[in-house]
């Protein structure tokens, strides 16, 4: 092996991503004794994770005796259009009551019931209360959770430290990464036995978005370009309450716990509208009438569940509809009046941070005043496809777990089904990367040839005299794809933003940045920006080729679904692996569920 | 030291950002402090006089009244005016009998946490308000001689409850005018709030927090004192309030004592 | 559109200074969203931390007109007039611009010896909502470290950083001292080894905190009341040999354990 001409590291498992799947996949492997890197763009505590407010769900029957896995499975397949990678549900449903139980060995305080248990709330999609909560900061208590075991045992974090790409041996397995540190800019690699991914979203190619800065899709991109396949990249779930003003903050979670705890939708007219909008699918399961659905939230029995409650992909279409036919607020969005509905006592106790969210930003009391909001891309169901088991990819020694990974939400994701997702399959991912270190099979060399061309690509701004700022190139795709790529797709702008894409890709390499290598944002920024194109245009493709509408993708020239591309994935790849090669786009038949499961999906249709 | 190795080290001198100056703060951050140094030194040099004064501290039956001075009682020498005596007196003590007892609530206010944050700022300066450079060019906090004696803070707390069921015999006591029987004076109304204050102050103290119930690691198993604690910490917020209202309501009902005494005021009787 | 005057401080371990900005402002801006406008426009190196913009994450942390804030939190109109100085945390190393190097905060983390449960029933412990309640309060920190930033013991007394936790993980010692289910006993850890004796609560810590966590009177007082009991009071000294109660060293309890 060449000696790294770079600060170099060894590990038996890398791990890309410190939000809760890539922490959940450490101390599995770390409590194999293996060594354990991890490598994330922002501090420790900070991922995306930190950011999620409703709850975890797993169906442990605290709350509803009733509750059990093979319901879990059912609301999740019938959540996800049927899309989902069924053995991932099935696995998620049966294990997730372990792994929230076992978060409290390492110290979580989740809110408890009367006798003791974890407390369980309700949420949209989910048949009973299933949501293990704390009030409505549920991430951040899960990823300090397993930030402070990580700690405890002793493993090596690179803050700050973003990874470029993946680095293969010369048998096309893989061997490690290739990374900066942003505090000084400079160049480090990693190489690995097993490389997990877990670098959560990509939302930040959208205008309007729940998500950070980092969600800008590396994980997704580098596992494409390493040569892993993408699937279901136009299953993008738009929240359908986010914040609509100010307009700084428009995108902003407003979180599905305050319908949960009461909160109802109205249009401009007063009108609760919702009950406009119910799918044939869940008619049997909501409720008809106002007072019905009043009547759920005090006793689950007395009634069935309001329309509020379905699933997100539901709500943020009907929200959208109003808007559009004239009946939304000044700003655009709709109302949501927990207000009236609730005690302001109640209110301030069981959502804590959204009252100070609208208080402090909007200058909105929401134990008073109706909030405004509208839909927010949120999430992205589709990723890399993966073994459900052992959360391989395709490429040996790649592992991926959390929101990189596609397959378990299928269309449409259920609201806390992320949370128990990134524990459930990240402890899987480290598993079955330390089997795979122990097992021998690990990389034979380092390809520096990678190395070198990476490095390359991200100084080449600094080179580029007059190029464009990277900025602008950032506004002008999120507005883009926003407009092209939204909630709601037709085809003619599908295909202009597929064209439009290739024009980003010319601008991409043409960029320049001021200033030095520390702590640059605008470099930071412009090293980001292949990511975010590679995976938009894999979701544009996908939006594209999938002509139907399901779950998450909304297609105004194929309102309905289609029973024939409920049979596949769209999966993409890049032959050659070069960030800007040509993307391959083809159907995936989806695996063939074993008949006992079928048979729970047939119940109480 | 055996504090559990850290892999990242802690890197002492390190260059800091921003400009070298005491604070970028441009708000009255200074107000705090000024009114903090101008109550407590007004409250230290009237107690200090009066506490010197060694008269006028008991207004006695000969005005038909038993009204007591919070800064003379209990009264301990055998100088006390008659009828101010607390039935133990120490004898040959030349100085006033104030001198003897003071030291209790002096301590007790002096190791109370919150009189501490309020001149550690004011008096000290350290610091004299957030992010406002400290005063000082070294710093040990409360871990050396004498401000290690802070820990001792739960026993001024126990004297504090002896002076106060003190305290109350005395509020008790000026319900009755002698030769007159029982009523209600304007100096019985004022020793009654003195000593409700007291009480105040002394129960939202975080000493008896701690040992009424904040000490237990799980209260599911401890449901009395829990509720004890519960109740206790709904006011321990407000104990600053309640320094502040019962510092000054001593010196006032001193004041007051002290008119009557002199004959400057006469006690009106209410009912 | 109203222009507002930002004076911002830019530079690194090499020295720096302020820089004035005049940018537009829009209604219901937060001082995060002015400074991406600099960086999008005027300066697109000007260094800063963040995430979330919604408070929820802690990375935005500086210090505005001379006192820590988060910047996505600080509503521009809130602000007096005249311009507006943002300046790094003082307390930390600088990197570059408005972001420092937090990494005493993260070694503080790593020695603290985490919770020690008994093993977990098959079904999960049980704990109850007034058993979870004190240490929920201590657990919505966001770890934006403006209380470590504030706390004048590192902050104008750079020695007492070898030896000293901090507010932030003063609440962390408090609360895995007030969790139903942890069996170790750090009190004589926080004492001797994590400088609780440093702090003389002067409460800025609290009044920075962005969660609005009673850090001083919730959890730094009740420790140094708890440090009372097993170091300095003779009575519960007593008790002790009377019931054969044992407390543990700062050794003893200073060990993580085993995974
Ligand atoms: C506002 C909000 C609320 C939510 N609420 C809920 C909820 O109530 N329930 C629920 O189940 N789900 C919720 N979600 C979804 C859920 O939070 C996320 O899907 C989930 O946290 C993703 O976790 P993760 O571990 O996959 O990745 P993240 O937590 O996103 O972490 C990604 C990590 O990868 C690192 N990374 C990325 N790229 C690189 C790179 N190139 N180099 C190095 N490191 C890199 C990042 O620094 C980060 O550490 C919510 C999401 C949002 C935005
Ligand atoms: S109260 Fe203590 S910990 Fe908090 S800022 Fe003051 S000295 Fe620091
Ligand atoms: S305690 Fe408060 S101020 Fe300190 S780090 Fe946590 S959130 Fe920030
Ligand atoms: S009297 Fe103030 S804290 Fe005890
Ligand atoms: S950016 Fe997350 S707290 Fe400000």
């Amino acid at each position: 092996m060449t000696t790294s001409p770079y600060e170099h590291h060894e590990y038996d498992v890398l791990i890309i991503g410190a939000g809760g799947a890539g922490l959940r996949a450490a101390i599995e492997a770390k409590q194999r004794g293996l060594s354990v890197g991890i490598v994330t763009k922002s501090l420790l505590g900070k991922a995306h994770t930190v950011m999620a407010e409703g709850g975890m769900a797993a169906a442990m029957g605290n709350v509803s005796s009733e509750d059990n896995w093979q319901v879990h499975f059912r609301d999740t397949m019938r959540g996800g259009k049927m899309l989902n990678n069924y053995r991932m549900a099935e696995l998620h449903a049966k294990e997730s009551p372990d792994r929230v139980r076992e978060l409290e060995q390492w110290g979580a305080l989740f809110d408890r019931t009367k006798d003791g248990k974890i407390l369980q709330r309700d949420f949209g999609g989910h048949r009973y209360a299933r949501l293990a909560h704390v009030g409505d900061r549920t991430g951040l208590e899960l990823i300090r959770t397993l930030q402070q075991k990580v700690v405890s045992m002793g493993t090596d974090v690179f803050m700050e430290c973003k990874v470029l790409q993946l680095v293969h041996d010369e048998s096309g397995r893989i061997a490690g990464a290739v990374a900066y540190w942003r505090p000084t800019g400079e160049f480090v690699t990693f190489a690995a036995k097993s490389v997990i991914l877990a670098s959560g979203g990509v939302g930040k190619s959208w205008k309007f978005t729940s998500n950070s800065w980092e969600s800008t899709g590396d994980g997704h991109a580098m596992a494409l370009w390493a040569g892993a396949e993408l699937i279901d990249m136009e299953c993008i779930q738009f929240h359908p309450t986010g914040m609509v003003w100010p307009l700084s903050v428009r995108g902003l979670l407003v979180t599905e716990g305050v319908r949960g705890d009461g909160g109802v939708l109205r249009n401009s007219d007063g009108e609760r509208f919702m009950f406009n909008y119910v799918a044939d699918m869940f008619r049997a399961e909501t409720a008809e009438s106002e007072e019905e659905g009043d009547r759920w939230y005090e006793d689950h029995s007395a009634g069935r569940r309001p329309p509020e409650l379905l699933p997100r992909d539901e709500v943020a279409r009907a929200i959208n509809a109003e808007v559009k036919a004239g009946r939304g607020t000044p700003h655009g969005g709709v109302y949501l009046d927990i207000g009236t509905r609730r005690s302001a006592e109640y209110i301030r106790r069981r959502l804590p941070s959204m009252y100070h969210q609208f208080m402090e930003l909007a200058g909105v009391d929401i134990t008073r005043e109706a909030m405004e909001i509208g839909p927010t891309c949120h999430y992205i169901m589709g990723g890399v496809k993966v073994d459900a088991d052992t959360a391989a990819t395709k490429v040996a020694g790649l592992y991926a777990a959390g929101e990189v990974a596609g397959g378990m939400h299928g269309a449409n994701r259920l609201g806390g089904n992320s949370l128990s997702d990134l524990v459930v399959f990240g402890r899987r991912a480290g598993l079955a990367a330390s089997d795979y270190v122990e097992g021998g099979a690990g990389p034979s060399g380092f390809n520096w040839g990678e190395v070198e061309s990476a490095v390359a690509r991200a100084l080449a701004p600094f080179e580029n005299e007059g190029g464009e700022n990277p900025y602008d190139i950032q506004r002008d795709l999120q507005e883009m794809m926003q407009a092209n790529v939204g909630i709601i797709r037709t085809g003619s702008e599908i295909d202009l933003a597929i064209s439009e894409l290739e024009t980003f890709t010319e601008r991409v390499k043409n960029i320049s940045v001021k200033g030095g290598r520390a702590y640059n944002p605008g470099w930071n920024l412009a090293t980001d920006l292949p990511s975010m194109l590679t995976v938009s245009k894999c979701t544009s493709r996908g939006a594209r080729d999938r002509k139907e509408s399901r779950g998450g993708h909304t297609r105004e020239d194929f309102p309905k679904a289609s029973a024939e591309f409920g049979t596949f994935n769209l999966a993409h790849t890049i032959a050659g692996g070069a960030w800007d090669g040509e993307i391959t786009t083809e159907r995936s038949a989806l695996l063939t569920m074993p008949d006992e499961l079928k048979a729970l999906l047939e119940e109480g249709k | 030291m055996a504090a559990i190795e850290s892999a990242t080290k802690v890197e002492l001198g390190g260059v800091r950002g921003g400009p070298d100056v005491s604070t970028l703060r441009n708000d009255r951050w200074w107000l705090q402090p000024v009114v903090t140094v101008s109550i407590l030194t007004a409250f230290v040099v009237y107690s200090t006089w009066a506490a010197f004064q060694n008269q006028n501290y008991y207004v006695g039956a000969a005005a038909h009244r038993d009204l007591i001075s919070p800064f003379y009682s209990p009264c301990l020498t055998t100088t006390c005016v008659p009828g101010s005596g607390s039935g133990f007196a120490i004898h040959g003590w030349g100085l006033s009998p104030a001198l003897i007892i003071l030291i209790f609530p002096l301590g007790f206010r002096l190791t109370c946490y919150y009189y501490r944050r309020s001149y550690y700022r004011a008096f000290w300066w350290s610091p004299p308000a957030c992010a406002v450079a400290d005063g000082h060019g070294s710093y040990s906090g409360e871990t050396k001689f004498p401000l290690i004696m802070h820990n001792a803070h739960r026993y001024f707390f126990f004297a504090g409850l002896v002076f106060n069921t003190l305290l109350t015999y005395d509020a008790i006591r000026a319900f009755h005018q002698p030769g007159l029987g029982w009523g209600v004076t304007v100096g019985t109304v004022v020793l009654v709030i003195n000593a409700v204050l007291l009480w105040s102050y002394s129960l939202t103290c975080h000493a008896c927090r701690h040992l009424c119930g904040g000490g237990l690691k799980s209260f599911s198993q401890h449901k009395a004192r829990y509720r004890t604690w519960k109740f206790l910490s709904r006011y321990n917020s407000k104990h600053m309030n309640f320094a502040w209202a019962s510092l000054i309501f001593v010196a006032l009902t001193d004041v007051y004592v002290r008119l009557v005494a002199s004959g400057a005021l006469t006690d009106y009787k209410l009912f | 559109m109203a222009e507002v005057t930002m004076r911002v401080w830019r530079g690194d371990a090499s020295g720096g200074n302020f820089e004035d900005y005049t940018i537009a402002q829009n209604e219901g801006e937060v001082v995060l969203d002015v400074i991406h406008r600099i960086q999008a426009t005027e300066a697109p190196d000007l260094a800063c931390r963040w995430n979330c913009k919604a408070g929820k994450c802690g990375s935005c942390a500086a210090e505005i007109n001379g006192k820590p804030r988060l910047m996505c939190m600080t509503r521009m109109d809130e602000l007096p007039e005249g311009p507006v100085t943002v300046t790094p945390m003082k307390t930390f190393p600088i990197i570059r611009d408005l972001v420092t190097d937090v990494s005493f905060n993260f070694a503080m983390a790593e020695r603290v010896p985490a919770l020690l449960p008994p093993p977990m029933p098959e079904d999960g412990y049980r704990m109850f909502q007034e058993d979870v309640e004190r240490g929920q309060e201590f657990r919505k920190c966001i770890e934006c470290f403006m209380c470590q930033d504030v706390c004048h013991v590192i902050r104008d007394h750079e020695e007492n950083k070898q030896y000293y936790a901090g507010p932030r993980f003063f609440i962390r010692y408090a609360e895995l001292e007030m969790h139903p289910l942890d069996q170790n006993d750090r009190r004589e850890y926080v004492r001797e080894d994590m400088g609780l004796g440093y702090c003389n609560i002067t409460k800025c810590c609290t009044e920075v905190c962005p969660e609005h966590i009673k850090i001083t009177d919730n959890a730094i007082i009740p420790l140094k009341e708890r440090v009372v009991d097993a170091h300095y009071d003779p009575v519960a000294w007593l008790g002790r040999k009377i019931r054969r109660r044992t407390k543990r060293t700062s050794a003893e309890a200073g060990v993580q354990p085993t995974p």
